[in-house]
């Protein structure tokens, strides 16, 4: 009778259930095709070695190694359910299971457990990640403490000093204001000396746009009005020379976003230090250029003072 | 019987209709047509992007793919196409006669049309560029002041105010038009899921119409809702849209859970396992889906405490949806399989679904997002959700339920070729992509240097993608020819466990001569086992003398 029944639907001769063969022969030929850094595959950037970017790497690798298991056990019983319980001639009719409330209370605990873990892992973490840590030995001697801000909670380093830089998003370029003294600042480029924690204040004055160097640690979003933080240290390497990271805006931000880019140069204390007297004596020689060529333009058109007034103003 | 009065035909019977599978048919045909043309502006997005400083789109052209590829895809097809389900379903399976309102019915499907109609004919101007998120205020009038966005606002409008219609129209049908003896705990999964999309909808829409009206003010009417130069605040514009948009991506995926809690009892010849979980678990997944929408912001300026609360949310709401996939697998454990096409897509959403939801939980660990939010690890996230979990629960459900809608079968030949086709093409799309965002791609850039090491995984990704369409080609296809050529169904060729296999296929316009008595989760089962029994047709065991 049973049989009777079924006869429509017949056993297929290609039984499904290769789904996770399929996956893994995908990944496999990807990783054979795929060029570039391998190391890069599964895991995000942090070639820098700032001590963020590698809180983030590990703590990735964490819930990424818990994720690998929980993605082989479904794939894996779900492949062999469907491969062991495919209809075949002599099947049985099958049991009538309606449910095993042990069971199900067993399973939503254990799917529970494992998020309260990540969930710990994560908490016991961020401290690294989120928090400066105070500049390394050798970095650059820093003098003024460092102002603390209300928008994001991010607290001061440890010894209370940092490199402080004021991030600027614009469509489509970033522009670097350093502390001290005399005026200091910088486009597309941001220089900073090695082993030095360096804090960002990041903010924008058009469009949301994202601060991101991938090796250097997370994105932060740059909004006008607000003001976000985040930070980074780079460790000297071993031959003690100039090394620079790309990034790219991570926010949709208009026409040019693809080409909005920036770029951190790390470079050993003093040359940081050299960099920054000609960066300031540069700047300083612009503005006494700019005053120069109006003076001059003044002197020539006298009365283009009185048109041009609301323009200089 | 039903002959009594006249049918309607032509084309004029269409646009005057208030019969809930007409509209419903309405629905799926022209969301299917809004999937095609988001497809297509994908794959040209894929040809841009196939090689190193692509020069075959202008960036400006390329946003404007990204804008409608994901509003196309989202407004008008995902969401869309499961009121099509629902309008077509959800009155057989209840054993109602139509919808509760069935005028209102019609108004929220010709509202759904106009919305996408308004929206595309921006294409003939300048269509929007801001992305599907229209972020504040790069959409504001200073930076676009293009009438894009005003063609995207009102479409906003136009296709919610249609999902609220419906919404409150599934609500009142479920609430009160279940056939006698079907209590909650005797009402089909996939009707509990419609409830639950039913809900977050008119919970969600509203914030999202308030958000596009003020943003609508603020281009044209001189307010500063968002404009931080006047005092507004761009947060404002991500939490309003975020407070609708992942109550959003939950529209989305629930009643592509309920058409597989359907399709898997039927081919595994087994009960559900644990119905009651698995309606829990929608109710549940429905509730914390909208305590979640602050994890699309973990990248803006807020303070810490908020962060952990949303993380912690997204944590709790992965619970629920665990359960799901865990019940699924039970009711196939120890079943007896039957390998059809319906089946075959089922499985791959669990099978893809699950990498979409664990790549959730690692993006739900905010300082872990801080790397990887707005890269293409993103982007495959979002797809292994709404491709490999809702497109292919779509796909089962088209498979599943084409039979009852047109009389006829889908060729099984060409949906298993269909699904192992798209099944291998999405994998090739997106599974490289975790890997592009993690090497530091970032998402919606129209070009990328030759210097990254991202043009071989981006030509692998484009190949797959064309290879995805063709096997969307092949159920395509497979519809087109089999709506004439196909084999004969019958009322329930399946023999499946609910009440649209009652009626006849396709079903006459008053659905039931008979409505039946429903005395289990599985009413069809036990008129089949009745007429086993008795020897007496379906229509006299169906309800018999009490």
């Amino acid at each position: 009778m049973i049989r009777r029944r079924l006869r429509p639907l017949r056993p297929d001769p290609r039984p499904g259930g290769l789904l996770t063969l399929v996956l893994l022969g995908a990944w496999m030929v990807l990783l054979v095709a795929a060029p570039g850094a391998l190391a890069d595959v599964f895991t995000p950037e942090s070639d820098s070695g700032s001590p963020n970017a590698e809180g983030i790497d590990t703590l990735y690798k964490i819930v990424f190694a818990l994720g690998i298991v929980v993605f082989l056990g479904v794939e894996i019983a779900l492949a062999y359910t469907l491969i062991k319980y495919r209809m075949k001639r002599r099947s049985p009719a099958p049991a009538q299971i309606r449910g095993n409330t042990p069971l199900e209370i067993g399973w939503t605990a254990a799917a529970a457990g494992l998020l309260v873990i990540i969930a710990t892992v994560m908490f016991v973490m961020l401290g690294d990640i989120k928090n400066p840590v105070s500049s390394a030995p050798g970095g650059l001697p820093l003098g003024s403490a460092v102002t603390q801000f209300a928008s994001t909670d991010q607290p001061a380093p440890p010894s209370g000093k940092s490199l402080e830089i004021e991030v600027n998003g614009q469509q489509y370029l970033w522009r670097y204001d350093y502390p001290g003294e005399e005026r200091l600042f910088s486009y597309h480029d941001l220089v900073v000396p090695f082993d030095t924690t360096v804090t960002l204040k990041i903010t924008s004055q058009d469009v949301v746009h994202s601060w991101w160097i991938p090796d250097l640690g997370g994105k932060m979003d740059a909004m006008p009005g607000h003001e976000n933080e985040t930070w980074f240290r780079i460790p000297s390497p071993a031959d003690g020379k100039e090394r620079s990271f790309l990034g790219e805006c991570a926010e949709l931000c208009g026409e040019g976003h693809a080409d909005h880019y920036t770029r951190v140069r790390a470079l050993p204390p003093a040359q940081y230090e050299a960099w920054a007297a000609r960066q300031a004596e540069a700047i300083r020689e612009a503005q006494e250029q700019l005053a120069e060529s109006r003076r001059a333009r003044e002197a020539a058109e006298p009365t283009s003072t009185e048109i041009g007034g609301g323009e200089g103003s | 019987m039903h002959g009594s009065e006249r049918r309607p035909t032509g084309w004029l019977s269409w646009l005057g209709t208030t019969d809930h599978k007409k509209i419903g048919i309405m629905y799926l045909v022209s969301t299917f047509v809004f999937f095609l043309i988001g497809g297509v502006q994908a794959l040209v997005m894929r040809l841009q992007l196939a090689q190193a400083d692509n020069t075959l789109v202008d960036p400006q052209t390329y946003n404007g793919l990204v804008s409608m590829h994901g509003t196309t895809m989202i407004f008008l097809f995902v969401v869309p196409v499961f009121a099509g389900f629902a309008n077509y379903l959800v009155p057989l399976m209840l054993g109602a006669r139509d919808m509760a309102f069935p005028r209102l019915n019609a108004l929220s499907f010709w509202l759904l049309l106009f919305g996408g109609i308004a929206f595309y004919v921006s294409v003939f101007f300048q269509p929007p560029t801001a992305g599907w998120t229209s972020y504040t205020p790069l959409s504001d009038d200073a930076y676009l002041p293009e009438g894009g966005i005003d063609a995207w606002i009102i479409l906003i409008h136009l296709t919610g105010l249609s999902s609220i219609v419906g919404a409150v129209n599934f609500i009142a049908t479920i609430h009160n038009m279940r056939a006698p003896g079907m209590g909650w705990g005797r009402m089909p999964l996939f009707v509990w899921t419609i409830l639950g999309y039913s809900y977050l909808i008119v919970l969600a829409l509203p914030a999202i119409a308030a958000a596009v009206t003020m943003l609508l003010t603020d281009r044209h009417f001189g307010t500063a809702f968002f404009d931080p130069t006047a005092g507004g605040d761009p947060m404002l514009w991500q939490h309003l849209f975020w407070f609708f948009g992942h109550p959003e991506v939950y529209i989305m995926i629930l009643p592509a859970f309920g058409i597989i809690s359907e399709i898997f009892p039927v081919f595994a010849r087994k009960p559900i396992f644990g119905y009651k979980a698995i309606a829990a678990s929608t109710v549940a997944i429905a509730f914390y889906g909208m305590l979640v929408w602050a994890h699309h912001m973990f990248t803006t300026p807020q303070p810490t405490v908020v962060l952990a609360i949303f993380a912690i949310s997204s944590f709790v709401v992965a619970v629920p949806t665990g359960v799901k996939i865990f019940n699924w697998l039970a009711t196939l454990w120890r079943g007896t399989i039957v390998f059809k096409t319906p089946l075959y897509f089922a499985a791959g959403l669990i099978s893809m679904f699950v990498i979409g939801g664990i790549s959730g939980v690692i993006l739900a660990v905010f300082p872990v997002d801080w790397q990887l939010h707005d890269t293409y690890f993103v982007v495959a996230h979002i797809h292994y959700v709404l491709f490999g979990g809702s497109v292919f629960g779509i796909f089962a459900g088209i498979y599943y339920w084409f039979p009852k809608i047109t009389g006829r079968m889908l060729s099984e030949g060409l949906g298993k070729l269909s699904f192992w086709t798209m099944l291998v093409g999405f994998n090739l799309t997106f599974l490289i992509q975790h890997s592009m965002g993690l090497s530091g791609m970032p998402r919606r850039i129209y070009r990328y240097p030759e210097t990254g090491g991202w043009e071989g995984w981006n030509l692998i990704s484009t190949i797959g993608s064309f290879l995805l369409g063709i096997g969307v080609m092949i159920t395509v296809y497979n519809i087109v020819v089999s709506l004439r050529k196909g084999q004969r169904a019958g009322n329930d060729p399946w023999k499946a466990n609910t009440l649209e296999w009652f009626t006849q296929s396709p079903p006459p316009v008053n659905n039931f001569d008979v409505v039946p008595r429903v005395r289990s989760v599985e009413p069809m089962r036990d008129i089949r086992n009745e007429v086993q029994k008795t020897g007496k047709p379906a229509g006299s065991v169906a309800q018999p003398v009490a």
